[in-house]
C-alpha cells in the first residue's frame, strides 16, 4: 500500500523531529538540534529492517520515493519565498562576509577531498551496480530510472 | 477574473503545484535551448525562483518572496519547514549506508570545521566593519554560519535588532550563493561522490542552501549532503552563543 509507505515517513519525520527537540532541551539550546538527520537515520534504519524481513513492497517503496522525488519542485517553491530583498538591502558586510564564507567553505571541501584521496564518483558506483545486476539476468533493462 | 483568482486562492497549495511546474518547464527550456544543456534546469528554476522571490519582495514590500502575494501563498506551505524537511527525510531512502558509514568522521571534521571557519571569518568581516563590542561581533559572525544561528545567538547574548538583522541577512545571503554557486564550482571542488556531498553539507550547513546547490548539481548527491548540514544549524546553535561568545569576549576583552 503507498499509504504505508508515506505513513512510514511521517512516523520517522516526526519521531527525529522530536527527539531533535529533546535534545536541544537537554543541550540548554533553542533550537532542534539534527531532527532530521535523526530521521534520516530512522528512515535508513526502517529500510534496512523491511530488506531483511522481506516487507519492501512496491506500493511502500511508492509512497517513500514520491517524496523524495518531490524534492527539486519544494525546493524551488522554498527559493521562491526568500526574503530576498533583505539579502540584498544589507549591504557591502553582508556580501563581504556571505561570499567570503562561502568560498572558504567551497575551497576546504575541495581540500579535504583532494587530502582524503579519491573515492568512487556516483558515476562509477552506479555504472558498478547496474553492471551486477545486469550479470545474473540477461534481461533488457535500461539502468535505474531517477 | 474574480472567479478565477478565487479558485487559485482557495486551493493555494494545488495553484503552487501548478506554479512551479510551469517554472520547471520554462527553465527546462531555457537550459535546452539557451544553454544547450551546460546549465542544469533545476538551477535555473532556483535562480528563477530567487528572481520571483526579490521581485515579489519588492511588488509586496514583505518578507516572503512571492508567497506574499495572495494566489500564490500556497508557495509558502509548498516550500516551507514542513514539507521541505519530508521530502528531505524521504531522500533518505536512497542512501547507500556503506558509502555514508565511510564519510562517517570526515563529515564530523567537516562539521566542526564548517561552524567555526565561517564564524571566524564573519568576526573578522564585522571588526573591519568597525563593530568592537563581543555582542555584535559573535552574532554577525553566527550569522555567517546560517540564518538561524544567527538570530539564535543574538537573542541569546542580547545584541541589538539591527545587528540581528544583519546577521540574518548574511546568513540568507550566504544560502542563497551557495544554492546559484554551487553547479558552477562542483565540478573544481571535486563535488561527484558521495563523500564529498558529505563533507559538503557539514562545511556549508545551510540546509536551504546545500539542499538547493546540490539539487541543481546532482540529485543523487542530496541525501548525503543533507545528513550532515542538517545538525549544523543545531551545532551553531549549540557553540556560537557559548563557547565561541567566550571566547570572542575573551580576545576584545569586553
Amino acid at each position: 500500500m503507498t499509504i504505508s509507505g508515506v505513513a512510514l515517513l511521517a512516523i520517522c519525520t516526526l519521531l527525529g523531529g522530536f527527539l531533535g527537540d529533546l535534545l536541544g532541551v537537554a543541550l540548554g539550546v533553542k533550537a532542534n538540534v539534527g531532527g532530521v538527520g535523526i530521521a534520516m537515520i530512522f528512515l535508513i534504519a526502517a529500510r534496512l529492517w523491511l530488506v531483511r524481513r522481506k516487507l519492501l513492497s512496491h506500493g511502500l517503496k511508492t509512497g517513500v520515493e514520491f517524496w523524495g522525488s518531490f524534492y527539486i519542485p519544494i525546493v524551488v517553491a522554498m527559493a521562491a519565498q526568500q526574503n530576498v530583498v533583505a539579502a540584498a538591502k544589507g549591504g557591502p558586510i553582508v556580501i563581504i562576509a556571505g561570499v567570503g564564507a562561502v568560498a572558504v567553505c567551497f575551497a576546504m571541501v575541495a581540500l579535504i577531498g583532494r587530502l582524503s584521496g579519491r573515492v568512487e564518483t556516483m558515476d562509477e558506483i552506479e555504472a558498478r551496480e547496474a553492471e551486477t545486476l545486469a550479470a545474473p539476468v540477461p534481461h533488457f533493462k535500461s539502468g535505474r530510472v531517477a | 477574473m474574480t472567479m478565477l483568482a478565487h479558485v487559485l486562492v482557495a486551493n493555494s497549495l494545488i495553484t503552487a503545484f501548478a506554479a512551479v511546474g510551469i517554472l520547471m518547464w520554462i527553465s527546462g527550456a531555457i537550459s535546452k535551448y539557451f544553454t544547450f544543456g551546460r546549465i542544469h534546469g533545476s538551477a535555473i528554476a532556483i535562480m528563477l525562483g530567487l528572481a520571483l522571490a526579490f521581485l515579489g519582495g519588492l511588488f509586496t514590500g514583505g518578507e516572503k518572496g512571492v508567497a506574499d502575494l495572495p494566489a500564490l501563498t500556497g508557495i509558502g506551505l509548498m516550500g516551507g519547514a514542513m514539507l521541505r524537511d519530508f521530502a528531505i527525510v524521504a531522500t533518505a531512502f536512497e542512501v547507500d549506508v556503506v558509502h555514508a558509514r565511510k564519510a562517517g568522521l570526515i563529515g564530523a571534521v567537516a562539521l566542526g570545521l564548517g561552524t567555526v571557519v565561517p564564524f571566524i571569518l564573519g568576526v573578522l568581516v564585522a571588526a573591519a566593519f568597525g563593530y568592537t563590542d563581543a555582542e555584535s561581533l559573535t552574532t554577525i559572525g553566527a550569522g555567517a554560519v546560517t540564518y538561524i544561528v544567527g538570530p539564535v545567538t543574538g537573542a541569546a547574548i542580547g545584541a541589538s535588532s539591527p545587528v540581528i538583522a544583519l546577521s540574518i541577512a548574511t546568513g540568507v545571503f550566504k544560502a542563497v550563493i551557495v544554492m546559484i554557486g554551487t553547479p558552477f564550482v562542483a565540478k573544481m571542488i571535486g563535488l561527484d561522490n558521495p563523500r564529498s556531498a558529505m563533507v559538503f553539507g557539514g562545511l556549508m550547513g545551510t540546509v536551504s542552501g546545500v539542499s538547493g546547490g546540490l539539487a541543481a548539481t546532482d540529485r543523487r548527491l542530496v541525501p548525503y549532503g543533507a545528513l550532515t548540514a542538517t545538525f549544523h544549524t543545531g551545532l551553531g546553535c549549540l557553540v556560537a552563543p557559548s563557547i565561541l561568545y567566550f571566547a570572542v569576549r575573551a580576545i576584545t576583552g569586553g
